[in-house]
């Protein structure tokens, strides 16, 4: 579904270029569950902005569910974002002022779909989440994990191709951490493709396939085994409607 | 799942987006209330300044129009008139008595033809009742003089046909100058002065106000025939002769014919200009209304500079806005936002700002004027027409356009990860 091939990104700050990635080239299917990880510097926040079509690679090709992205102008490239990503950020980046489902609801917008549609598709994603009683708090009544929770449903309410992950536990604390990335494995379960984007293995290892970048290369691209995430997990599992049909 | 179930038609999805602007910039609007309203202030006082001033000059022109629309519209007036330039030369053309009888003799289908005559010429202007002095305006003319201008006595009679065709030495006085001369209530019967002559009081005119703070019952009047004696040989007087079309289909034709009447008489050549003008009395209600419609426009035009100012202030604070929302532009962008989405939502809220200031001013300047019309006395009430309210608006939202703009556009080029990385 994704791919990208012989992508560079070069940065130019005055005189000197700098190069973010080079010669990358990589394939996820769909349904795929993929840590992208490396130290600070490996260039895997340019990826990441690649990926989510909020940059453009100055070399290469990208396609992503069979549509070319790398030459788009910024207004296609938001169009696409809106209809084939979901955005999850280490922040949240919600709206203080919007209540959670007006947050969730929000992509729908730049849909142009009417106003009930859109609250009943926000509705719907919140239960997804689990937060079918929280629609009406704006995020400074939420707890970290309900924001980011809501942040989720976010991403999911336009039913995108693609979830994209940005250190989505980076500002939880591990309990938290365990419930969002327990909730990520289960929507993975029912038929979600995600990327995170992480510099921290314990996440990394909760994932199938493992892409890990140095100096703007991919090091390292393996399959492995999940760990299983530990037993606070079970109290969200009661939390996600598993039941629900996706 | 996929996008196309979702595509509305584009004229909806416009209205939509279009709604949930106008839903964002009125939430953001109230969620930053003091600064809001800051933003707002200039276009307020820019607008309550603006319709207070149109309120006090219309309100002041209306209660004049009125009553100058007192007098008939069947009714033409004949005047002499000077060019400025003959004016400066000395030259001063007249109407004589000569075109008052040939008017009454050679044009058919008009009635109540009054003159009117300055008097007092020969008598000088001072007015005397025991030891009290008083000086206004002296005309001469006859009874027709009520109907045509529609002012009647208060108490006693006007002047009658025999009054003028036995040249009676009578006047009836205006109450402001019946005052002056500290005559009781009803003088019928008292002896006034005027130079060396004596005139019999025979009643007191209406009050017609005051224009200008000034009063307009400062005036005498006395039969025409009187006035002319009176006035002597002195000069030959310059007369009004005002006159009713019978027929009011034939008003146009009835002053042309008169027009023709008299360039004859004065023997005027094809070329030359008219000595003389012929207008009905509406005329000059039109031509005062026009001209206090430009005073109001040019008066509201210069006082509108100060919007501009408010336009400033919207578009300083907009700035502000824009640099301190980067991140919710991000994020509204790393959703999907067009580009064309931010900068509508961006210029609606200028936009709505705008409107909404000047809503107020509208309110506050409606207060402003009523106030300034009570406390000034014997002002007329103020009048504020729908024209100026509504351009008022107008003209706020379009300020609000203008100055958006540039700020608008701020937000709509942002790059999205700039944007999301902005701290």
């Amino acid at each position: 579904m994704i791919r990208l091939e012989s992508i560079g990104k070069v940065y130019t700050l005055g005189d000197n270029e700098f190069a973010a990635l080079t010669d990358v080239d990589l394939h996820i299917a769909r349904n795929e569950f993929v840590a992208l990880t490396g130290a600070s510097g490996s260039g895997k926040s340019t990826m990441m902005n690649i990926l989510g079509c909020l940059d453009s690679p100055t070399t290469g090709s990208y396609s992503l569910d069979g549509e070319a992205v790398a030459g788009l102008s910024e207004d296609q490239l938001a169009g696409v974002r809106n209809r084939k990503i979901g955005f999850i950020f280490q922040n949240f980046y919600l709206m203080p002022r919007f209540t959670a489902l007006d947050n969730v609801a929000q992509p729908l917008i730049y849909r142009g779909l009417s106003p009930s549609v859109r609250r009943e598709r926000a509705r719907e994603a919140l239960a997804r989440v689990g937060l079918a009683d929280r629609t009406h708090h704006k995020p400074n009544e939420l707890s970290g994990g309900q924001r980011q929770r809501v942040a989720i449903a976010r991403a999911l309410v336009g039913h995108p191709e693609l979830l994209l992950a940005d250190e989505p536990t980076g500002n939880l604390d591990s309990r938290t951490a365990r419930e969002i990335m327990a909730l990520l494995t289960h929507l993975h379960s029912e038929g979600v493709t995600l990327i995170i984007v992480t510099h921290d293995p314990g996440i990394a290892s909760h994932c199938h396939r493992v892409v890990r970048l140095h100096d703007g290369r991919i090091a390292e691209d393996f399959q492995q085994q999940p760990a299983p995430i530990e037993p606070p997990a079970a109290t969200v599992a009661a939390h996600s409607p598993a039941e629900r049909p996706a | 799942m996929s996008a196309s179930a979702d595509s509305a038609n584009r004229f909806q999805s416009s209205w939509y987006a279009m709604q949930e602007c106008l839903r964002s910039a009125l939430s953001s609007i109230r969620a930053h209330g003091l600064r809001s309203s800051l933003t707002m202030l200039g276009i307020v006082i820019g607008v309550a300044s603006v319709i207070c001033v149109i309120a006090l000059v219309q309100g002041l022109s209306q209660s004049i129009s009125n009553q100058l629309q007192g007098l008939g519209g069947s009714t033409l007036t004949l005047r002499s008139h000077t060019p400025l330039e003959d004016q400066l030369r000395g030259k001063r053309n007249r109407l004589k008595l000569k075109d008052l009888e040939e008017l009454r003799f050679r044009i058919d289908g008009i009635s109540n033809i009054t003159p009117l005559v300055f008097a007092g010429q020969g008598m000088g202007s001072q007015i005397r009742y025991g030891a009290n002095t008083a000086s206004g305006q002296m005309f001469g003319t006859t009874s027709n003089y009520q109907d045509v201008q529609k002012i009647f006595p208060k108490t006693g009679r006007f002047l009658t046909e025999s009054d003028d065709a036995s040249r009676r030495r009578v006047v009836v006085v205006g109450e402001q100058m019946r005052k002056d001369l500290k005559l009781p209530e009803d003088p019928a019967g008292e002896f006034v002065q005027i130079g060396n002559e004596w005139f019999k009081v025979v009643g007191v005119l209406e009050p017609r106000g005051e224009m200008f703070g000034m009063s307009q019952d400062n005036y005498l009047l006395m039969p025409f025939r009187t006035a002319l004696a009176v006035n002597g040989v002195v000069l030959e007087p310059d007369l009004w002769i005002t006159f009713s079309v019978n027929d009011l289909e034939a008003l146009e034709s009835t002053k042309l014919r008169v027009a023709m009447l008299m360039r004859q008489l004065h023997q005027i050549g094809p070329k030359q200009p008219d000595d003389f003008v012929v207008e009905a009395s509406d005329m000059i209600a039109k031509t005062f209304k026009q001209i206090s419609t430009t005073i109001t426009l040019v008066v509201a035009g210069i006082v509108g500079i100060s919007l501009l100012v408010g336009g400033v202030g919207i578009m300083n604070i907009m700035l502000v806005s824009v640099t301190e929302r980067t991140r919710e532009i991000g994020i509204a962008k790393a959703l999907g936002a067009r580009r064309q989405y931010v900068l509508m939502q961006f210029l609606i809220e200028a936009m709505v700002l705008a409107i909404i200031g000047g809503l107020i001013g509208i309110a506050i300047g409606f207060g402003l004027g009523y106030g300034i019309a009570q406390s000034i006395p014997d002002f007329p009430p103020p009048s504020v027409p729908w024209w100026a309210v509504t351009g008022a608006c107008a003209f706020s939202g379009l300020i609000g356009v203008i100055f958006g703009i540039l700020p608008a556009s701020k937000a709509a080029n942002l790059a999205p990860i700039d944007a999301l990385r902005y701290e």
